[in-house]
């Protein structure tokens, strides 16, 4: 019972930070660019404003535009509810792997873009099209560094992998470093940063996320965008806790779990501000040019798993 | 026997084969010579680097003064001189047009595939701790044909065969810990000459076909019809 409640618990506390981490990375990429940096709670204030406000309706929006809001949030949350970011060994981790955690992502992907076309603008049909070639590209990396850790942890389990890694202690295997960055490359694509897409613009020529959610209003928009932030935090912690899980609470006592939120802020704390750094050095890449970062992306994840083979077996 | 039950040196050994394998797919994917020649450099060094560890971890001294050569020659000199080459050539600034990248990288990672099918006898029998590696080898050389085949200009084409050369290197240390070191001064007084050699061919093919493009080279006539 206590069990299924931290389990909650973190859940909740995973949906709660979401935004906090989008002002930390707001308030670095600031700093970073000498401007003046928003307060880290802008992105509360903005949620908040958000459900505050009307939701405008285009006239011929089907349910699919109305519930897509609610699925997409709804899928993400349960995602959440998947990666293990305070402790292991919670319930909820048990009953979905990593599989699981990609086909959510691919149900919200799908809503969001059969939304995008629903209201028949030119936007939203364009900017559909161009995610379902991202999405299309980036699962298959996505599933290939998951593969290849479950090569050397023997399960697709994502607490079950993280206990393997802190088990195995400081082991430089060539196949991690190789899945890291693609999946880090990955992150980037999926959850709509800079080379690939840019989260502040609303140029037409550039937009991918932004064009499928324009029509999008009041507290729909404030769930999206609330979605959005999830899934940058849950690509964070994937990152962050399954090659790097130091810190990490196996237990359930208080000194142990204040350990592992201590070490889970610090390190996306320090993803935040690697992300940023790559955002600020980088340029926004034509889309046409996506296909060919995605596939050095790819690359990457394949080396890993042939490093896993043929390096890392039969020693 | 699981990785983690190596020791940390022979771990990083194989860190560093693996970083050596990535940089041949960097070169495969990198279109502007500049970088190119510098990640060519960054080959030289990680090889460097993967033999004075084989030389640590297996008590080898004198492949310390391979890795020394290595890294002279292979991460400094060559790397230099090809740069030089192309300010004077004018072409450093140039973006050689690779056809078809994304399936370039994916027939290198079949290479990659083929070359572990290939090395799979060797490594069963072999009881030496950098066996496995034998086979990133073998795909280092096949990668650098790989970059010599898909590639048009002569420039990629010298990095391409001198990253050929990396892989050779690279097997005889991990498969027998280093040839005889007659032979290993031989070749890289060789390379060293070939670096030069390039250099000069360099200069003639752009003095009489005025481009560096090898297959305008399959011409026979001075003028077109």
């Amino acid at each position: 019972m206590t069990d299924w409640l931290m389990a909650l618990a973190q859940t909740l506390l995973f949906v709660a930070m979401a935004p906090l981490l989008g002002g930390w990375i707001k308030r670095v990429k600031c700093h970073m660019q000498n401007r003046a940096a928003p307060s880290l709670w802008q992105p509360y204030r903005d949620l908040a404003k958000l459900f505050r406000k009307h939701t405008v309706l285009a006239a011929n929006a089907s349910w699919i535009f109305r519930a897509t809001p609610y699925i997409v949030f709804g899928a993400t949350v349960l995602a959440a509810a998947v990666v293990p970011l305070v402790a292991v060994n919670l319930p909820t981790a048990a009953i979905a792997d990593v599989i699981v955690l990609v086909g959510f992502f691919a149900l919200a992907r799908f809503f969001t873009a059969l939304a995008g076309m629903d209201i028949g603008t030119a936007f939203g049909g364009m900017g559909s099209s161009r995610e379902m070639m991202i999405g299309a590209l980036a699962e298959p990396v996505m599933l290939m560094a998951v593969f290849t850790l479950a090569m050397s942890a023997s399960t697709t389990n994502l607490s079950e992998a993280v206990t393997y890694t802190l088990n195995s202690g400081l082991v430089l295997r060539p196949s991690f470093i190789f899945a890291a960055l693609g999946l880090m490359m990955v992150a980037v694509a999926e959850s709509g940063r800079i080379p690939v897409d840019n989260p502040a613009t609303h140029l037409e020529l550039t937009m991918v996320h932004e064009a499928m959610i324009l029509e999008y209003s009041g507290r729909h928009l404030a769930l999206i965008e609330w979605a959005g932030q999830l899934k940058l935090m849950i690509y964070l912690v994937l990152v962050a806790n399954v090659f790097f899980p130091w810190g990490i609470a196996t237990e359930m006592s208080p000194d142990n779990l204040a350990k592992g939120l201590v070490a889970i802020a610090g390190k996306l704390a320090l993803l935040g501000v690697l992300l940023v750094t790559w955002e600020t050095v980088m340029a926004k890449m034509r889309l046409f040019r996506v296909p060919q970062f995605l596939g050095f992306a790819f690359l990457l994840s394949l080396l890993g798993m042939l490093t896993r083979v043929v390096l890392e077996s039969g020693l | 026997m699981e990785l983690g039950q190596l020791s940390l040196y022979d771990q990083a050994i194989l860190l560093f084969a693996a970083i050596v394998l990535f940089t041949s797919f960097v070169m495969l994917a990198q279109a502007r010579i500049v970088p190119l020649i510098h990640t060519f450099a960054w080959q030289g060094t990680l090889l460097a680097v993967t033999t004075a560890l084989v030389a640590y971890a297996t008590n080898h001294p004198h492949l310390y003064i391979s890795a020394g050569m290595t890294f002279l020659l292979k991460a400094l000199l060559i790397p230099w001189m090809l740069h030089r080459l192309a300010v004077r050539l004018r072409i450093h600034r140039d973006v050689e047009a690779v056809a078809y990248p994304s399936l370039t990288l994916l027939a290198g990672g079949g290479l990659v595939i083929f070359s572990y099918h290939v090395a799979l006898p060797i490594v069963q029998l072999s009881a030496l701790i950098t066996r496995n590696t034998i086979a990133v080898s073998i795909a280092v050389v096949l990668l650098g044909m790989l970059l010599m085949i898909t590639r048009k200009k002569a420039i990629s084409q010298v990095i391409g065969f001198m990253s050929i050369e990396n892989g050779l290197f690279f097997a005889a240390v991990v498969s027998t810990y280093g040839m005889p070191m007659v032979v290993e001064l031989g070749i890289a007084f060789d390379v060293l000459v070939a670096a030069i050699l390039f250099g000069v061919f360099f200069f003639q093919m752009r003095a009489s076909i005025d481009s560096l493009d090898v297959d305008r080279l399959n011409r026979l006539r001075e003028v077109d019809r």
